[in-house]
């Protein structure tokens, strides 16, 4: 609960280029290279996954950060979850995760993910991320915009301790 | 709505879009908006004949267990979990033949995008045969919005499919209007018309880079994901959402044009108009790249395709002039068509269909009525349908609302009449080719999967 209030807050405050340093010392020290993200959509209604492809065009270009996606889970070190995770997405995240290798962060990105959004009451719904997974970080929003993305990701590298 | 009985419900003539059941009923939507229905007898209704059907009656047999009689397709339409010892509501894939290979792909991809499955038959390279399973998405949307107000309800249809978010709240606010019998005020209507036109822009920009990253075309990719991202944020200055979520509502819009919103529009309008003609001559360079992925004008008829995908492979329809709805009406719209049915006459419908909404954009930007935004719902009783164009076609959403609440509901997208194109298109390519044709289409599985 601590790692998702001071995300939060993390969210709240304005870009910051000083960000970008702190990232690269960060993700240095951590894991002595650029990061890489796995995305999984576990039942989104898609708002989030555009939100993410806007992170990689021109104006946020979310590499010049160090991090950028990856299709493979071999090579990733984030696994981030948007949507739901509705029954039929159970056992695909979980294979997801465990085909990454130790040490791998887990982002719930977007309402749903988090808590299940205003599909929370749903029967076919598990409740987000943290059902199925120990998130590490949560992005609220729905979805949130690529501002609120980048800094999520940036702040929880340089935050948060690895396992 | 008409009463059949369930021999004429079966041979009732017309291009179907939409079946779906109710405890006691079963409606049919055939082109543009002619609602018939028949009573079910002890849960079962007859199949019909059209090929969209089959998806629609899977689905009421997965959400009440309603049989349509005589269908050759009883495959699972969402329920897709495998339990812990193994077994699967699904049944196995067909095994391939001497000298195919099969091929799984998902419901997690190498790219950003929604989950679905898709299994490939393929001899070599050459795609034999695609079949999709999806329900991957289900999230049980059409339970959550039943037994709630229209603006509660209001909420859920705008999740349906995120990138269709305005017209998917636009129809659904048809459809409560319609049955409440409600006026909107004009000033609603036209805002309702600007960012409709708005998503269809951004969407169009947002799938046309995709189709050029996937052809390795870095100049359009780049400036049309950059024209998209202007356009969320024009969204935004000028509504407060960039994808313009929850803004439409029963009754009306639920917030004013921001101040300072229609400068960042008419800056943004004005920059990709004077883009577009050059994105387009790029795009017409590499037609080589692009003649895949063809959908043949009859079997576009056959599913009654709407959209870009219908008007690419010859099928005129647009749920904006017919059956039509306001401000549409007076505004003259372009409607451009090709034959071919290729990626190659998608992306050229798309760039049409995107200076068209510049324009419609000028028009309505200008004409803006000054009156109020929204009327509050009464609390009554009645059916009603709504339609309302989306980027990828017409979505129609019915409602039943009793004493102010939703008794009951349905939604169609039309990636639900598209995904059976899509197993035909993926034939007509290579593997290599499928996801420049899955993307030339871009099927909403959120909006499928309900």
């Amino acid at each position: 609960m601590l790692w998702k209030t001071l995300a939060r807050n993390l969210l709240t405050r304005p870009a910051n280029p000083a960000l970008r340093a702190k990232l690269a010392r960060a993700s240095t020290k951590k894991f002595g290279r650029a990061l890489r993200i796995r995305h999984v959509a576990a039942g989104s209604c898609n708002g989030c996954e555009l939100e993410l492809h806007a992170t990689q065009n021109l104006i946020h270009d979310l590499t010049q950060y160090g991090l950028r996606f990856t299709p493979s889970p071999r090579h990733a070190d984030i696994l981030l979850i948007t949507g739901v995770a509705g029954r039929n997405m159970l056992e695909a995240v979980r294979q997801t995760r465990a085909a990454m290798p130790d040490p791998v962060l887990v982002v719930a990105m977007g309402d749903c993910a988090v808590d299940g959004g205003v599909f929370k009451t749903s029967p076919m719904v598990s409740g987000g991320g943290d059902a199925i997974l120990p998130v590490d970080l949560v992005i609220p929003g729905c979805p949130p915009t690529p501002a609120q993305i980048i800094e999520g990701l940036v702040g929880l590298l340089g935050q948060h301790p690895i396992r | 709505m008409r009463l059949l009985s369930p021999k004429q419900f079966q041979t009732h003539p017309g291009k179907f879009i939409a079946l779906w059941a109710d405890l006691t009923h079963v409606h049919a939507l055939y082109q543009p908006g002619d609602w018939v229905s028949a009573p079910l007898a002890g849960n079962t209704y007859p199949a019909l004949p059209a090929p969209g059907a089959a998806w629609f009656q899977r689905l009421a047999q997965d959400t009440l267990g309603c049989t349509a009689l005589g269908t050759t397709d009883t495959r699972p339409a969402i329920e897709q979990w495998r339990a812990q010892d193994g077994t699967a509501a699904w049944p196995e894939f067909a095994k391939p033949e001497e000298g195919q290979h099969a091929l799984a792909l998902g419901p997690v991809h190498g790219a950003i995008t929604e989950p679905g499955y898709f299994r490939f038959t393929l001899r070599g390279e050459r795609v034999h045969r695609l079949e999709t399973r999806l329900g991957y998405a289900h999230k049980s949307t059409l339970g959550l919005i039943r037994g709630k107000s229209p603006r509660l309800a209001a909420r859920f249809a705008a999740r349906i499919s995120g990138d269709a978010t305005v017209a998917h709240s636009l129809a659904f606010a048809h459809a409560a209007e319609s049955a409440l019998g409600l006026p909107v005020p004009a000033r609603a209507v036209h805002l309702r018309a600007i960012m409709a036109e708005l998503e269809r822009l951004a969407n169009h920009a947002g799938d046309l880079a995709a189709i050029a990253r996937i052809i390795g075309s870095a100049l359009p990719e780049s400036r049309l994901a950059l024209a998209r991202e202007h356009l969320c944020k024009a969204a935004h200055a000028a509504f407060g959402h960039r994808l313009m979520m929850d803004i439409v509502i029963p009754g009306g819009i639920a917030g004013d044009l921001r101040s300072g919103g229609m400068a960042a529009l008419h800056a943004t309008l004005i920059a990709l108009e004077h883009e577009l003609p050059g994105l387009t001559h790029m795009f017409e360079d590499v037609q080589d790249h692009l003649a895949t992925g063809t959908i043949p004008p009859a079997l576009a008829a056959a599913f009654c395709a709407g959209g870009f995908t219908g008007r690419a492979s010859g099928q005129p329809e647009d749920s904006r002039v017919t059956p039509g709805y306001a401000p549409y009406t007076d505004l003259n719209l372009h409607i451009p068509l090709a034959h071919t049915g290729d990626v190659a006459a998608r992306t050229r419908i798309r760039l049409a269909e995107m200076s068209d909404s510049i324009r419609l954009l000028h028009s309505l930007l200008a004409g803006l009525p000054d009156t109020a935004i929204a009327i509050a719902p009464p609390s009554g009783t009645g059916a009603g349908l709504g339609v309302a164009e989306s980027f990828r076609g017409p979505v129609w959403h019915w409602l039943r609302i009793e004493s102010g609440a939703i008794a009951d509901v349905f939604i169609a997208d039309p990636s639900t009449l598209h995904f059976p194109l899509l197993e035909h298109a993926a034939t007509t390519g290579n593997l290599a080719d499928f996801p420049l044709i899955l993307q030339s289409i871009n099927p909403s599985h959120s909006g499928v999967d309900l």
